[in-house]
């Protein structure tokens, strides 16, 4: 059985629509897995039970003749962010340990609706902060992936799978699921894939609910999936968006057919090069990997055009003001009252349980966070910081209005290096931080971005592109994605050592 | 009629060095009348039990979002209408974050930077009595809408604090005044006005007791004509008597402590109902750090032209408006028109009972009116006052109390006979005209009997009429009571008036 595991989303389900294998199967196939990536530390919990009774339905349905759905038959892996009725959520921190909703997130539900079923939840950065899937409280994701070593074998250091969706990273590369949901706030899906060697997209900021999703940066948070085909992220995606009455934010569009407007045929397209993403210190492969990208997209018919997106150089600084004065916000709601982890030490009034009960529950990244949120919300610091870092954020969005007249799709690395070793950065958040330089910008703008294989660097590991699209026009970012997939003929995959 | 700092009060606090000016703000906090809460569905019913009406959203569960009810937004645009303010079409709502037990989500939904409405304003009425000289209109800076606080309960367990969220989350306008105001009367006179606008709007029930309207009192002193002194705040004042003891109290206290070489620090205080007398609960160096940004789950509400219409098409007569036409129109007197508008459930009664008394006599409104207002305000409460829990409120519908006018109107029963019918009506709910035949309280107009009564009158007074007729006018009184008394006071004053004059040449 271990053939099914190769096989990706729209694999899948044509494979169980058409009778080759059962969804059963598929699911047996996949908890087998699962079961035994344990080494990876990709899983917080698993449920093979889920998995199984969405495969034993889409099975009945099938016998029955009735329509199945687009994700019928698939089982992934569901980022321990959005919150699953009866299955513990804890957005990997210790202040959630043990909390299970009776709710269901918007996105997951949709999931369940299109047919998919759930192998576990998944790893993560602590409250989706990070970049390396460090700062879990239930431990560091290990990647699938190993560089490979001066000496021709693999080297032994454990590798970051990317973060703050590493999880998912982590098992939609080592076949332990054919998708995974991911979210992104400030490059959460694309640095993780673009590390593993697979494809995600962040939609248009609010195409997907937020409903049901531990908050974050609520201006900035976006579900995704996570897949290894851009076919497959298109199929997932579609199952995922949609009009959600209960989040405010949400977009009131129909879903478009992405799957089937699917096209790599890109004459008439024109390609935005960004000359400030060619940043001093930037692994010269990932430059290489840029070159190709644009050839690749030449070959497929576009123009491939230079242009300038100025206030790049401030979005980093301004996404590390926001995405923090946000979550102090957001975060302030864990407090031991309700749910979650209390901490009352002997004698304790409100205050202390307070005190105890976060500085127990949150991890170092996320205490971090809070404290710069908190900072730059202060008065007297508000203006100087938040509101600043509003006008920029401003500014960027105009950066990309103004780079529209020019091109239909923006193509750019991913990040600026290949995947880095556990605790490498661990010491040095502002070395970490700069690995969203490149992803953050699309997430302040709210625009459409994907990250896409495109080949390993010497050491063996993958690289990828981004392509950034209008707001709206994921189908233009799938359709550049799909003709470099197609012309980058990226099949690698980890050699399985867990 | 005067406005804002042209004030013509005449309050003023003696102090051992000479008179003080208090200068006066208030915050009302008024919830939004509607069934649902501001950002969630849940009900907003008051007395249910402890945490019986809590969404996940108002307990803060992770992943929860707020999306704005539009009946709640709904009810505040029709509030600044009636207080004639700008309505933002562009508002925006922001995050005020503290910790407390009764704030689920750690931080209050409200507006600090883009409020709902601007500018309005507010009259009061000139109260002799209460040393208000003359009307006088109070500015009304915004109103915003944010979101209430759940109760913490610290009485049910030896040790610990409950908390219960069914109010948490419910919507509030927080109505600010300008410091327009100059004595404890004129703020007592602006909550009252500000509660009957509320009320008429029906935006929120007024009712102080359930804490459904409650007041942070601004009080600063200074020397009359001065600039503005130091302000204290005193927190959720929930009667209109206490808020002006509030003032009372915190004016004394602030010129004491000047006059005493002390200063005013700027402060929360609280009010003590039970002393009259307000403490400091925490100084302007303890006040939070709100850390106001604009809540990122929230898009800017913008409204349209089809909901400002509705709005405004939906509002009711407003107070104001409604005085002027009892008197214009209706040719009440300024003292019942006022009486009569001050309380919505007044002016409804009043109105359908006019009606339904203009309908069956068959004349206009304003030829009945001050029949009506009468009845309304002196005789039916009289009446109502006098029976206290014998009369069952649910009987004086209007349309009994309307026959019972119209008897009276049409001279069948006298205004004594009006009273002890209403009076059996508010006993056993009876039809007023059953009544009046079966206990024979009717007036005799048939002016058949009457004349043979006033003929034997008048041929037993022979000596009178002799004197009347030598222009003893004054005896005409004599023979009025003289026949009434043979018809056991049940004759039409008017018809044996008339008739006594016809016969007396």
């Amino acid at each position: 059985m271990t053939e099914l595991t190769e096989l990706g989303v729209k694999a899948i389900r044509d494979g169980v629509a058409a009778g080759d294998f059962t969804a059963r199967e598929v699911a047996e196939a996949h908890n087998v897995a699962v079961a035994a990536a344990g080494e990876l530390n990709a899983f917080i919990v698993t449920t093979p039970d889920h998995a199984l009774a969405a495969a034993e339905k889409v099975d009945a349905d099938r016998a029955a003749g009735k329509q199945l759905g687009a994700m019928a038959g698939v089982p992934i892996g569901m980022k321990d962010l959005f919150a699953t009725q009866g299955v513990q959520t804890t957005a990997a921190s210790h202040i959630l340990e043990g909390f299970t909703p009776e709710y269901e997130s918007t996105v997951s539900q949709n999931l369940w609706n299109a047919g998919a079923g759930m192998l576990g939840k998944l790893n993560l950065d602590q409250f989706a902060m990070g970049s390396s899937n460090e700062t879990s409280y239930f431990g560091n994701v290990i990647s699938p992936w190993r560089r490979k070593g001066a000496d021709g074998f693999g080297g032994n250091a454990d590798l970051a799978p990317g973060g703050s969706s590493g999880g998912s990273s982590a098992v939609v590369a080592a076949r332990i699921a054919p998708a995974a949901t991911g979210t992104d706030t400030g490059g959460s899906i694309r640095q993780p894939a673009a590390f593993t060697g697979i494809c995600g997209i962040k939609p248009t900021y609010g195409r997907c609910s937020r409903w049901g999703v531990v908050a974050f940066a609520s201006s900035l948070d976006q579900a995704g999936p996570m897949a290894r085909s851009v076919e497959d992220c298109a199929i997932m995606l579609g199952a995922m968006a949609g009009f959600d009455p209960k989040d405010s934010t949400s977009l009131d569009l129909p879903v478009p057919e992405w799957e089937a407007n699917l096209s790599a045929d890109l004459r008439g397209k024109k390609v935005g090069i960004p000359k400030e993403y060619r940043m001093e210190g930037t692994d010269p492969e990932i430059l290489e990997s840029w070159e190709r990208g644009k050839e690749w997209l030449r070959d497929a018919g576009a123009e491939v055009v230079d242009i300038s997106l100025p206030h790049t150089k401030y979005a980093l600084p301004a996404y590390y003001i926001i995405a923090p004065a946000e979550a102090s916000s957001n975060l302030a709601r864990y407090d031991g009252v309700r749910y979650g982890l209390r901490e009352l030490p002997n004698g304790a009034g409100l205050q202390d349980m307070y005190a105890a009960t976060r500085a127990e529950g949150f991890g170092d990244e996320v205490k971090r966070r809070i404290l710069i949120g908190t900072y730059v919300l202060s008065a007297g610091f508000y203006d100087a910081y938040y509101n600043q870092a509003q006008r920029v954020r401003t500014l960027i969005a105009r950066d990309f209005e103004k780079a529209w007249a020019q091109c239909d799709v923006i193509l750019a690395p991913t990040t600026p290096t290949a995947a880095f070793a556990l605790g490498d950065k661990m010491d040095d958040p502002l070395a970490m931080y700069l690995n969203d330089v490149f992803a953050v910008p699309a997430s302040l703008a709210g625009l459409p971005a994907m990250s896409v294989p495109a080949m390993l660097n010497g050491e063996g590991l993958p690289l990828g592109l981004q392509l950034i699209g209008k707001a709206f026009d994921e189908q233009g970012v799938l359709n550049a994605g799909l003709a470099i997939q197609q012309r980058a003929g990226f099949d690698a995959k980890p050699e399985k050592w867990w | 009629m005067v406005t804002g700092a042209e004030t013509m009060s005449t309050y003023r606090i003696q102090g051992a060095t000479g008179e003080w000016e208090v200068v006066i703000g208030l915050e009302v906090h008024a919830q939004v009348t509607s069934n649902a809460k501001l950002f969630s569905g849940a009900s907003t019913a008051f007395g249910a039990e402890p945490n019986t009406q809590v969404s996940l959203i108002d307990a803060a569960m992770p992943g929860m979002l707020p999306v704005p009810n539009r009946e709640c937004i709904r009810q505040a645009v029709r509030t600044g209408m009636a207080i004639e303010a700008e309505i933002n079409r562009w508002s925006r709502f922001d995050r005020k974050n503290y910790f407390y037990a009764d704030l689920p989500q750690g931080y209050q939904i409200s507006q600090l930077y883009h409020p709902l409405v601007g500018e309005g304003q507010l009259l009061i009425e000139a109260d002799e009595k209460a040393g208000i000289s003359q009307d006088k209109v109070i500015g009304i800076e915004r109103i915003h809408v944010e979101q209430d606080a759940g109760k913490l309960m610290h009485d049910q367990h030896p040790t610990m604090s409950y908390v219960d969220l069914n109010r948490c989350g419910v919507a509030l306008m927080e109505i600010v005044s300008r410091p327009d105001m100059r004595s404890p009367a004129e703020a007592g006179a602006y909550v009252r006005k500000l509660r009957t606008i509320l009320r008429y709007v029906g935006s929120c029930d007024g009712n102080m007791e359930e804490g459904s309207m409650r007041a942070d009192v601004n009080v600063s002193v200074r020397r009359p004509g001065e600039e503005f002194g130091t302000r204290t705040e005193t927190k959720n004042v929930n009667s209109v008597r206490f808020v002006m003891q509030t003032i009372e109290h915190e004016a004394r206290r602030q010129v004491d402590l000047i006059e005493d070489g002390g200063t005013v620090v700027q402060e929360t205080r609280l009010f003590d109902p039970n002393t009259g007398t307000t403490r400091s609960m925490r100084s302007k160096e303890d006040a939070h750090d709100y850390r106001y940004f604009p809540d990122p789950d929230l898009l800017p509400l913008e409204l349209d032209d089809a909901f400002l219409e509705e709005c405004r098409a939906s509002l009711p007569e407003l107070p104001d408006a409604k005085r002027a036409r009892y008197v214009g129109e209706l040719g009440l007197s300024d003292y019942n028109a006022a009486v009569l508008t001050a309380e919505v459930e007044t002016f409804a009664r009043f109105e359908t009972l006019l009606a339904e008394t203009a309908k069956r006599l068959g004349k206009g409104e304003k030829d009945v009116a001050t029949q009506v207002a009468n009845w309304s305000l002196s005789v039916a409460p009289g009446v109502m006052n006098a029976l206290g829990d014998e009369a069952n409120p649910a009987h004086a519908t209007a349309e009994a109390q309307a026959v019972i006018l119209q008897m009276q109107a049409a001279g069948e029963i006298s205004g004594g006979q009006a009273k002890e019918i209403f009076e059996i009506v508010l006993k056993t709910g009876r039809e007023p005209a059953e009544i009046a035949e079966t206990e024979g309280l009717k007036q005799q107009s048939d002016t058949g009997a009457i004349e043979a009564e006033i003929d034997k009158v008048l041929a037993a007074n022979a000596d009178k009429v002799e004197e009347y007729r030598g222009g003893k006018d004054k005896l005409f009184g004599f023979f009025v009571g003289q026949t009434m008394k043979a018809m056991q006071g049940k004759a039409n004053p008017a018809v044996v008036n008339e008739l006594l004059k016809a016969k007396l040449g």
